[in-house]
């Protein structure tokens, strides 16, 4: 059995960006977990620009951001394996994992960081019908075949969904010389970003089809065509709007699932709308001394706050490795999602341990123009921030002070709830 | 020339094949696609049937009851997993009681062991997520769940181990009746042979048709399914069928052996024989149905759908043996449910229908046994560890969902009849069919193969023929 004070599953830019930070912030003993060949994560395969612009003001492509990181982990001396696979993790932070040349490894961490990333929702998930021939990718797989094995997925493709993977890869495809004939979204507005929309499918004229879903996959062997249909606002296509467009490859961008496997095997609560475990102002989850940071802990669109979040990640981990984290055990407040608010992380703020300042990072459920953001102290309403547009597929951020919560003694709860100007 | 050719490749043609190879006789399998269990074989409900549904005195009571209780000994012996968790059959009021009652007469005359009536009390107590709408159920502890594909796959390996010969992409487009037996002509020329065994699935009345007057008709009934995530897996623990009863037919609920939840069929008689696809409707009946003897299902965990067909004859009843007016053509056509749990026993049958017409002497070095795709989930871990060491193969995932190493991809390619396309992968180790659906590790398994089989990535398939994964390689196009 090997120990190291921290331990870090995934070697992602959530993993790298806490292992630095607990690096820095006074811890030796760390080694990641990394499964795939090299450090990066899924950045390795982003190979657009994009990258960095609030981290370092720059624009890069994925694998220099992730390179940025990678090489403070070497010049910082932090221990990684590459090619090895957590199995499993106990509720006392014994973590299995098992690799080519080691065998099967046991090793005892005082702090645990789960930053494992997320992954794809398929076609089963939505139980599209039709055939199930070759030619079905999530917009992630047709992404590191495109541009990690110089592998093309197809030459005539239609996309389902318009996160953010499909928007990109609908450029790169388009790049590649393959006709990107629609991008069809089930949703009245897109899952993406508003400037991959631009960047992405209006530069290169292709059409985005919204409220439209694939109601069928016809080809037995190789996909030949699918089959679109408007939806009604209920999501139900309607009858007499079917239009068959014949593709070879279909791409589906319709999601994105924290994967959290390891964090339910060792114990660790999960939050039902997020599918990421439920995590106090350390974001430190119901198990003490382990946390979560990155897409493990909610779907990010920018990398950029991934980073930022791991730094708390991994500088609260080495507190608590430390001993020099506040006894805690002061007021837990509660935050409660509302009206057009889907979730927020973290979920607890026990104010003996917050810092000088927090963010509340969520989500929205529907287009809201025009519209105040409002947090209110138990029936106070102490935050109201006036947004022009906030949409599902960008995520949004409010700040809290100490100072601010210290002048409500009595504070239970905080409600962030959209609210109509 | 042949002594016997086995047309089709699925659970029966390989049951009759293994069976078969007791003898000394030269046989031959035709498969059209590209491995075993491709058709009706790979895309039905995975149950072991207990035998109470077939009317007494039939060739399906009679063979599922033998199937049944040959299986637990044959999953031994082929290394196939198999297990026993008994069914429920759900009666939902008062007036579904003399439709059970018959159920379970039907049961004891056809030989079935252990059936039970239970009330209300002591179903909930068995399974607490049965529907509170339920009055009674017929308990049948022989009843269990199978791997079709493990089943399938190890019934024609055995086979191959003992001598029978497999041709696949090789599809038979014409049978002819010669002095000595028959000529089939196939895609991949023309084969003679003393006997041949019909076992083509829904193409079974088309290859009985080519030869005997007295014609039979296979419909495609497609079935349609959902397979939940592994995480919904313990949400029951035995097979729940409903009664049929005023909502008509139900679907049924079951665990399967890999610890996923499964729920379907429907039944809807189609034309098409290739007709897989599944259909709005299908999934919605699906899914609707599922919760009337079920509740609390976890919907949101569907991680696939898929639609198989049953060879369903006019006659409703297995047809096996020779062809009336067609010497040394044996059929063994019509074989719907319960055709999974009766196939060891389809494969006696045939084989013994053989072995009076062509005098078979039985073959001293019959091998019995075979030893699947290592599980190494199965193994302590110092076992494990030192296995890794042994082949460093095993230390490396491919498939996260489902933990599969690289180690048990390459012995699925490497095994006799070994795998020859992502399917054929996924049906022997199970990589690619987790939650993810093959999304990380598809380009991994394709990346294995083309190194295994020594061609292009550009020439792997999802399950042979035109089902290329790829189109061709960057700046192609450009």
């Amino acid at each position: 059995m090997k120990n190291y004070d921290i331990v870090i599953i995934g070697g992602g830019p959530a993993g790298l960006a806490a292992a630095v930070s607990a690096k820095r912030n006074g811890i030796d003993s760390i080694l990641i977990l990394e499964r795939d060949k090299e450090l990066g994560g899924i950045l390795n395969q982003c190979i657009h620009n994009g990258f960095g612009l609030h981290m370092f003001r720059e624009e890069l492509t994925g694998p220099e951001y992730a390179q940025r990181f990678i090489d403070q982990v070497n010049a910082l001396g932090i221990a990684y394996c590459l090619n090895t696979m957590v199995m499993d993790i106990s509720h006392e932070k014994v973590v299995t994992a098992m690799n080519r040349t080691d065998g099967l490894l046991e090793i005892r961490a005082k702090a645990v960081i789960l930053a494992m990333g997320c992954r794809e929702r398929s076609r089963g998930a939505l139980n599209i019908p039709g055939y199930r021939p070759a030619g079905i990718y999530s917009a992630g797989t047709a992404q590191r075949l495109v541009n990690m094995e110089g592998l093309m997925p197809g030459r005539e493709i239609v996309i389902l969904g318009s996160g953010d993977i499909g928007l990109i890869m609908a450029r790169r495809m388009t790049l590649e010389g393959a006709k990107v004939k629609v991008v069809a979204e089930l949703m009245p507005y897109s899952g993406g970003l508003k400037r991959n929309i631009v960047q992405c499918l209006d530069d290169y004229g292709i059409p985005l089809k919204l409220s439209h879903t694939v109601v069928d996959i016809n080809g037995k062997e190789r996909i030949e065509s699918v089959t679109l249909a408007e939806v009604d606002a209920t999501g139900k296509p309607v009858p007499g709007t079917e239009e068959e467009y014949s593709c070879d490859t279909l791409l589906l961008s319709v999601g994105l699932i924290p994967e959290n496997e390891l964090s339910s095997g060792m114990g660790v609560q999960l939050n039902n709308v997020t599918s990421g475990p439920d995590v106090n102002e350390s974001l430190e989850t119901n198990i003490e001394g382990v946390f979560a940071c990155g897409n493990v802990l909610h779907v990010h669109d920018l990398v950029d706050f991934v980073s930022e979040e791991a730094k708390t990640a991994g500088k609260n981990a080495a507190a608590y490795v430390k001993g020099e984290r506040s006894a805690g055990g002061g007021r837990e407040i509660r935050l409660k999602p509302m009206d057009g608010v889907r979730y927020t992380v973290p979920i607890s703020i026990d104010t003996a341990r917050m810092s000088e300042d927090l963010t509340v990072r969520f989500r929205v459920g529907a287009v809201f123009r025009d519209c105040y953001v409002s947090a209110y102290f138990d029936g106070e309403r102490a935050v109201h921030t006036k947004r022009r547009i906030m949409a599902p597929g960008e995520m949004e951020e409010i700040r809290l002070t100490k100072e601010q919560l210290l002048k409500y003694p009595d504070l239970k709860a905080i409600t962030v709830k959209i609210e109509e100007a | 020339m042949y002594d016997v050719i086995i047309i089709g490749a699925g659970v029966s043609g390989a049951a009759s094949a293994r069976e078969l190879s007791r003898y000394k006789a030269k046989i031959c399998v035709l498969e059209k696609e590209e491995d075993v269990c491709c058709g009706t074989s790979k895309a039905n409900s995975g149950i072991v049937h207990a035998g109470y549904d077939a009317a007494p005195g039939s060739l399906k009571a009679m063979l599922n009851v033998r199937g049944n209780e040959m299986m637990e000994q044959l999953s031994k012996d082929l290394d196939f997993l198999f297990q026993r968790t008994g069914s429920l059959v759900i009666c939902p009021d008062e007036e579904g009681m003399p439709g059970l009652q018959k159920l379970y007469d039907r049961g004891l005359a056809n030989g079935v062991k252990g059936l039970k009536i239970l009330t209300r009390e002591e179903i909930s107590a068995m399974e607490p997520n049965i529907t509170d709408d339920v009055y009674a159920a017929l308990y049948a502890p022989s009843a269990g769940i199978v791997c079709p594909f493990g089943m399938n796959i190890a019934l024609a390996e055995n086979a191959y181990m003992n001598g029978v010969e497999f041709r696949f992409n090789t599809e038979v487009q014409d049978i002819r009746k010669t002095e000595k037996g028959y000529e089939i002509h196939t895609g991949q020329g023309v084969f003679h042979t003393k006997c041949v065994v019909n076992a083509a699935g829904v193409y079974a009345d088309k290859f009985h048709n080519m030869v005997s007057k007295k014609k039979i008709r296979i419909t495609p009934r497609r079935g349609e399914y959902c397979l939940l995530d592994k995480n919904a897996g313990k949400h029951i623990s035995r097979t729940v069928f409903s009664l049929p009863g005023k909502y008509g037919k139900g679907v049924l609920v079951t665990p399967t052996v890999h610890g996923n939840l499964l729920i379907g069929p429907t039944a809807v008689d189609i034309r098409d024989k290739e007709g897989t696809n599944t259909t709005r409707e299908g999934l919605d009946e699906v899914i609707s149905k599922a919760g009337q003897s079920v509740k609390n299902l976890p919907m949101r965990q569907v991680i696939t759908s898929f639609a198989g067909l049953r060879a369903h004859e006019s006659g409703a009843e297995f047809i096996i043996g020779e062809a009336e007016d067609a010497e040394r053509f044996i059929d063994c056509a019509g074989i719907e449910s319960p055709g999974l749990t009766s196939c060891p026993a389809i494969g006696e049958m045939v084989a013994e229908v053989l072995k009076e017409k062509l005098r078979l002497e039985k073959k001293e070095d019959f091998i019995a046994t075979r030893k699947g795709i290592l599980d190494p989930n199965t193994l302590a871990k110092k076992e494990r560890d030192e296995l890794i060491r042994q082949e460093s193969a095993y230390g490396n995932i491919i498939c996260r969902c489902e933990m599969i190493t690289e180690g048990e991809i390459l012995d699925a390619i490497r095994r006799p009849l070994g795998a020859r396309s992502l399917d054929g992968i996924k049906r022997r180790t199970r990589a690619g069919m987790g939650r993810c659906q093959s999304g990380f590790c598809s380009p991994k398994t394709m990346e294995i193969l083309a190194r295994e089989l020594n061609v292009s990535m550009s020439d792997i398939t999802k399950s042979g023929g035109n089902s290329r994964l790829v189109a061709g390689f960057t700046k192609d196009l450009l």
